[in-house]
């Protein structure tokens, strides 16, 4: 049995900011700030606890990484040997340096890829690679809004674990997120969907007797599609938003639906994809019309982290009663118990919003959850 | 017990005064009733049960339960002839040692570690009906016979997405029962005509129904009415050429004897399999299985737990964990296959017992005293007077028998027989109006020449 | 010899036999029993039993049955018997939901025993069954006054077929009033699978309303699913995590005023005895899982029932045929022109009711509001001794008093070593306790437990139980790995489970497991 390869990269300076309270380390002036500060970096420390739970299956991998504080001192320090590739210049590290150590690692045919960081070190990932690789985020930046991350560096170095010694590895797509930089400095938050990365299926119960607790993602889909495609009405558009699952839904009627945009459906042919508020007003102009959205991010945002081309004017032309939303149980049960989100920034569409929302999750199967905004 | 004094109970152990006192006193409650707060005082019960007074001592107890239970006549102290679903045989002694152990008793759903055992065992119950069904796959036990019918026909329609299922219209009406409310609202259900002359299946009526509707054929063989259909494989190949699944309800006792339906082209097998081990406890010694080949295309139907055999980490060791759990409505809830839960564990464990003690022998002489007793019967009643055999055909256990000629009804002739502590074959006078004055009789190897004889002494007495 | 008198703790070895599958034991021409052969007479008149059946439908060759003596095959499922600790030798606190209470063997022996319950035929004159027929309609009017409902059918032989009869019964009740468009049943995330699968299975949709932060089903959300299209509501009350939901006549209201009826999943009725009724709350149909509350054994799975209630208006749906009493007789009753037919064959599980029957006869009412009272006081009880555990989060309902059961978790410990449910799950065999329930299915509730220490055990029990998960937390802080890779005196090792799945690997019969591995192909992991 070949050795599986698994990629480390390290953000030295992600994290950096956590301590001082300062919000990320974007920004050259942000770094030196905090140095001054006399904070340390996290990423690291953060690095070496996933790779410490790594060690149990030493033998059975191989480590590649970049050199000195990207990832070669934290495999030499967890007792690893790892392959170094590539070259940085120490002390002065950048997105680029992510980007290509990613962008090698992946010619290199790595099984797996780690990365320590924040929000912005998995948009270099996304940048580099895309779906392409198979990666998973070690948390140590301060603001954790993407969903490509483990909820602690050990559990991120048990699910890298459990995939690299896996029979039948499984993948799922999570979100990354965009936050504008300067209006979160200033306390505002506006996010933006970014992007989608290829992680390991959260199959948590993988090892255990009374295990496969939950469908697969795949599985779920289906029955979501086969109630949505069955009760799609002639001569209605439909509004598609962003995400993985309307994607999915649109797919097994055969359309290809952009990842990140809203794409419009009408008598089961796609008339128009990734389109903007105006194009979108347009084509609804005297038109029946529905809404198909999912929940996008951990928070649970149903409108207004990613679907912002779906105005407030258009929410209220279309009505609430038009709204579809789409979701698997697991999904909801993720929330335990907080309301769904809605910041469309106009307050009298999100009071709209606001109450309680039918939530189709699969053929016959559905929630009744709470809105909140 | 004075005024004031708490009583005991023997099975709750902290009803003992001092105990539940100082428990009350580390929860931080004065009294026990505050440990109910959280249920609004509009909800409370608030009088007392109106129960009998308890009968605390155990002796007065088992007193009091036999004093019921001697009212009951059993086929014990009376030589019984019904079956119609629920047969008498034999049950060896080792099958109630094993299902008496308190640990398999009172195990429930502990895991494949602690529990390895009652795993193992219902591993190896389902291995054993697999040869003696000769199919692969089988699932954890289900209610009943009819549980096990109306869920084949559900995975049918969920296989072959059609929503027409043929049964015979000689069903056994205990499971055709079950099986017509459990197919509501989504599958019609339409009955195949019987020949009148020999009992069996009308082809030229199945022909007539079946179409590209249909999800499936049903038959059981041997029938309600005893008969063995000798068409069988003929039915299955006109289910197959529809594209229809071909489920054979079986009387797994018979299998010793009679071919499995897998080896006449049955694509489900189910049935009862309360003939192998079990005693009759009024009904409750029921257990449903299906069965069916190694196929996904069936496997993933299934709507109950099903136990693979697996690896450990010591190697050469056997382990058993849940195959495909998310199937069932444990995993998955309302997306599972139907529904599943706790059935017919322990009768499963000794089905297992019961057919590891017969080996291939022992379940072929079984099935062929069976056949030798029960034929012999119906050759004695034939030669009285006003009896004879309704259907000239080859039957198993069970066969019919028609009393019109007598001039009596079959309920006047079973009042009489119980006074000859005989308990007479079921009236079918009702459910099968074109047969006549007709009783359903069972002979099984639980019966002797001599009992056969004395039914057929009493019966002459009688008509 | 005997557990430490400070930690409470056993030097616990269960029975491991290493034993074969029983097709490895057979040897070819042993007996495990010999069967009776019809008389000579008998033969001789008879000739070949077999003359008249189709070449087709004669079995060629036998069933390949294992070949064992009988002492070997008594020996065989003994080993087994030993690898499985039931309630009978173990403190099974840990099967939450299940009330896994002593079985008394009075009964047991009574109804496995006694001919005037093994040996009667379903179908006997009613005049011969008299003392069974009343124990069963005794019962009935037992529990009659339990729950405050009017009639109870006790045909359903589990409580998922109980779940589904109802959803049959609300099914024809709606069609009788020709109220065609109900289409849906509400239920919650708690309430057990079946009331969701239920009436699935019974073709509704089902709308499911999840836990708010606190624990309770959000009963806002719970309006806005009611509609005209609203068939029933299917609720457990308290759900398994222990918590009341105090609004639960709220529920009832909103959904009678919507034109649903409402079913009460009672599995959890064991801290309510004599407390408080489906009826006071408002319901229309109940069942009580009679192997959970009413102390009929578990059976590893069954011998089940799921005692049905209902009004008076829902009555004439129950499945036929129903026990009744003119007076002088017994006898059962056939004659219900709407009843739904039938769930099961013949009366149900009758060896198990005369189980119940005694159990409610040895305890009267006193009693069961004992029983209710003391499982209640063991579950604050044993929610103290564990919430002081670290690693334990009790989520939901903090400062209020649970009923009967809990459900815990383990997230914090997952956290802090890597350690999680499952493997402390694992763990705990190694001490003689059966393996907890975790939760249904998805798990709301993070590395979640539930367990139920019904009235049957002990303070000491309790102690006991809670020392043993007090020790492998500690166990998980100094050595995680050594806890993930438990258990270590149990029958097995950790299963390999990652490919059962496969079809390839599926094996769940002998037979098959045989064609797939091959004769000479090595297991997978064979190192």
């Amino acid at each position: 049995m070949r050795k599986k390869k698994l990629g480390i990269i390290v953000n030295p300076i992600a994290g950096l900011g956590g301590r001082t309270g300062l919000k990320g380390t974007d920004g050259i002036e942000i770094i030196t700030q905090a140095k001054r500060m006399g904070a340390s970096p996290e990423s690291p420390q953060r690095a070496m606890e996933a790779l410490n739970v790594l060690r149990r299956i030493m033998d059975e991998i191989e480590i590649f990484t970049y050199p000195q504080e990207m990832g070669e001192v934290e495999a030499k320090q967890t007792s690893f040997s790892p392959t170094i590739i590539g070259s940085i210049k120490s002390g002065n590290t950048t997105p680029q340096d992510t980007q290509r150590a990613a962008k090698e690692m992946q010619k290199l045919g790595v099984d797996l890829l780690l990365f320590a960081g924040g929000d912005g070190t998995a948009r270099d990932v996304y940048n580099a690679v895309g779906r392409e690789v198979t990666v998973l985020g070690i948390p140590a930046g301060v603001k954790i809004h993407s969903g490509v991350y483990a909820v602690t560096p050990r559990q991120a170095g048990e699910a890298a674990v459990m995939f690299l010694t896996s029979a039948t590895p499984e993948t799922t797509e999570a979100e990354v997120m965009d936050i504008d930089e300067a209006s979160y400095r200033e306390g505002k938050l506006a996010a933006k969907l970014y992007g989608y990365l290829r992680i390991p299926e959260e199959r948590q119960f993988i090892q255990n007797v009374k295990s496969g607790g939950t469908q697969t993602e795949k599985q779920t889909l289906q029955g979501i599609a086969a109630d949505l495609i069955g009760s799609m009405e002639k001569d209605c558009l439909y509004i598609f938003g962003p995400g993985t699952t309307t994607r999915d839904i649109l797919a097994f009627q055969g359309l290809t639906k952009t990842l990140l945009g809203v794409d419009v459906v009408l008598n089961n042919q796609l008339i128009a994809q990734d389109v903007n508020e105006t194009q979108l007003r347009k084509l609804i102009v005297g038109k029946k019309a529905k809404i198909v959205v999912t929940v996008i991010g951990g928070q649970g945002y149903i409108f207004g982290r990613g679907n912002q081309q779906i105005s407030p004017e258009i929410l209220t032309k279309i009505g609430k009663e038009n709204i579809i939303i789409v979701a698997t149980k697991e999904k909801l049960a993720s929330l335990h118990g907080r309301p769904l989100l809605v910041d469309t920034g106009n307050v009298a569409v999100d009071k709209m919003l606001s109450g309680y929302i039918r939530v189709s999750m699969g053929l016959g199967s559905y929630a009744v959850y709470k809105v909140a905004s | 017990m004075s005024d004031g004094e708490k009583r005991v109970f023997p099975y709750i152990p902290n009803s003992v005064p001092e105990v539940k006192t100082e428990m009350l006193r580390q929860v931080g409650a004065h009294d026990e009733m505050e440990l109910y707060v959280e249920i609004p005082e509009r909800l409370r019960f608030k009088r007392k049960l109106k129960l009998p007074p308890p009968i605390l001592d155990e002796s007065s107890l088992r007193n009091h339960i036999e004093t019921l239970l001697e009212k009951n006549n059993n086929c014990k102290n009376y030589l019984n002839f019904l079956g119609a679903g629920a047969a008498e045989h034999f049950v060896p002694a080792v099958c109630d040692e094993i299902n008496g152990r308190g640990e398999f008793l009172t195990a429930y759903v502990g895991e494949s570690y602690a529990d390895h055992g009652k795993w193992q065992a219902f591993f190896e119950y389902c291995s054993l009906m697999g040869e003696l069904l000769d199919m692969d796959v089988l699932s954890c036990p289900l209610y009943d016979g009819g549980q096990a019918a109306a869920s084949s026909i559900r995975m049918a329609a969920r296989i072959n997405g059609r929503k027409e299922v043929l049964i015979p219209q000689t069903m056994n009406p205990e499971i055709a029962s079950v099986v017509k409310n459990y197919l509501k609202p989504d599958i019609t259900v339409k009955e195949i005509g019987y020949n009148k002359t020999n009992g069996m299946l009308d082809l030229k009526d199945l022909s007539a129904k079946i179409s590209s509707k249909t999800t499936a054929v049903l038959i059981e063989n041997p029938s309600y009415l005893g008969v063995l259909e000798n068409q069988a494989a003929e039915v299955g190949r006109m289910a197959q050429e529809k594209g229809a699944e071909f489920i054979v309800y079986v009387d797994p006792i018979s299998l010793g004897v009679i071919a499995p339906p897998a080896q006449y082209g049955a694509t489900i097998a189910c049935g009862d399999f309360h003939p192998l081990g079990m005693h009759l406890y009024a009904g409750g010694g029921q257990g449903g299985f299906i069965a069916t080949g190694d196929d996904m295309k069936y496997i993933t139907q299934f709507k109950d737990l099903m136990f693979g055999i697996a690896d450990t980490t010591e190697r050469g060791e056997y382990g058993f964990g849940e195959v495909l759990f998310d199937r069932t409505s444990y995993g998955s809830r309302e997306k599972g296959n139907e529904f599943t839960g706790t059935s017919t564990g322990i009768w499963a464990i000794t089905v297992a017992v019961y057919l590891s003690l017969m080996g291939p022998k022992g379940i072929s002489e079984t099935g062929r005293t069976i056949m030798q007793m029960s034929q012999y019967a119906a050759k004695q009643m034939s030669k009285i007077q006003g009896v004879k055999l309704t259907f000239q055909s080859p039957f198993f256990k069970e066969f019919v028998v028609n009393f019109t000629k007598t001039g009596k009804t079959v309920a006047a002739i079973n009042k009489a027989l119980l006074k000859h502590e005989i308990i007479g074959g079921k009236d079918l006078s009702k459910e099968f109006h074109e047969l006549g004055q007709s009783a359903l009789y069972c002979v099984t190897e639980t019966k002797t020449m001599a009992d056969i004889q004395k039914l057929v002494t009493a019966l002459k007495e009688v008509v | 010899m005997g557990r430490d008198s400070k930690t409470l703790l056993r030097k616990f070895h269960e029975a491991k036999w290493d034993e074969e599958i029983i097709f490895e034991m057979s040897v070819p021409g042993e007996r495990g029993i010999l069967v009776r052969e019809p008389e000579a007479k008998v033969k001789k008149m008879v000739g070949n039993e077999l003359a008249a059946v189709s070449p087709k439908l004669r079995r060629k060759n036998p069933p390949k049955l294992p070949e064992i003596n009988q002492m070997r095959v008594l020996r065989h499922f003994m080993h087994l018997s030993q690898e499985t600790l039931g309630t009978d030798v173990t403190i099974d606190i840990s099967e939450g939901t299940c009330t896994m209470k002593y079985s008394p063997k009075v009964q047991e022996h009574l109804a496995a025993r006694h001919p005037g319950i093994k040996d009667i035929h379903p179908l006997q004159p009613a005049e011969t069954m008299q003392g069974l027929l009343e124990i069963i309609y005794k019962l009935e009017q037992f529990l009659k006054e339990i729950s405050g409902m009017d009639r109870f059918s006790f045909q359903p032989s589990g409580g998922a077929q109980a779940v589904y009869t109802a959803a049959s019964i609300m099914r024809a009740y709606h069609a009788s009033r020709k109220d065609t468009g109900r289409t849906e049943t509400i239920t919650t995330m708690f309430s057990h699978p079946c009331d969701a699968a239920g009436p699935a299975t019974a073709g509704y949709k089902v709308i499911t309303i999840m836990p708010d932060e606190e624990g309770y089903a959000d009963i806002n959300a719970f309006k806005a699913a009611l509609s005209k299209h609203t068939a029933g509501i299917f609720i457990t009350n308290p759900e398994d995590t222990g918590i009341y939901n105090p609004k639960i006549d709220e529920f009832v209201k909103a959904a009678h005023a919507a034109g649903a009826l409402c079913y009460y999943d009672q599995a959890n009725a064991n801290g309510m005895l004599g407390i408080a009724r489906a009826r006071e709350a408002g319901f229309d149909m109940c069942h009580f899982n009679l192997h959970k509350t009413f102390s009929i054994p578990h059976g590893s799975m069954g011998g089940a029932v799921g005692a049905l209630g209902c009004t008076t208006t829902l009555a004439k749906y129950l499945p036929i045929p129903q026990v009744k009493f003119n007076g002088k007789q017994y006898y059962l009753d056939y004659n219900c022109p709407q009843s739904i037919g039938k769930v099961r064959s013949f009366m149900g599980n009758t060896q198990s009711l005369l189980k119940a029957y005694a159990w409610i006869m040895q305890h009267g009412a006193e009693g069961l509001r004992e029983t209710a009272i003391c499982s209640v006081l063991n579950n604050n009880y044993m929610l103290k001794k564990l919430s002081e555990i670290p690693g334990v989060v009790v989520p939901y309902a903090h400062g209020k008093r649970r009923l009967e059961q809990v459900r815990y978790s383990w997230e914090k410990l997952k956290q802090d070593t890597g350690v999680g449910t499952d493997d402390v799950l694992r763990r705990m065999a190694d001490y003689g306790l059966e393996h907890y329930w975790t939760s249904h299915h998805p798990w709301v509730v993070p590395e979640p437990f539930t367990l139920e220490p019904c009235e049957s055990y002990s303070k000491d029990d309790i102690d006991e139980y809670v020392a043993v998960l007090r020790q492998i937390s500690k166990e998980a802080y100094n050595n995680p790995e050594f806890v993930k890779n438990a258990p270590y005196n149990s029958v097995v090792h950790k299963v390999r489970n990652s490919s059962i799945n496969e079809p390839e690997r599926i094996a769940v019969t002998w037979r098959q497991y045989l064609k797939k591995k091959g004769p000479q192909k090595p297991l997978a992991h064979d190192k």
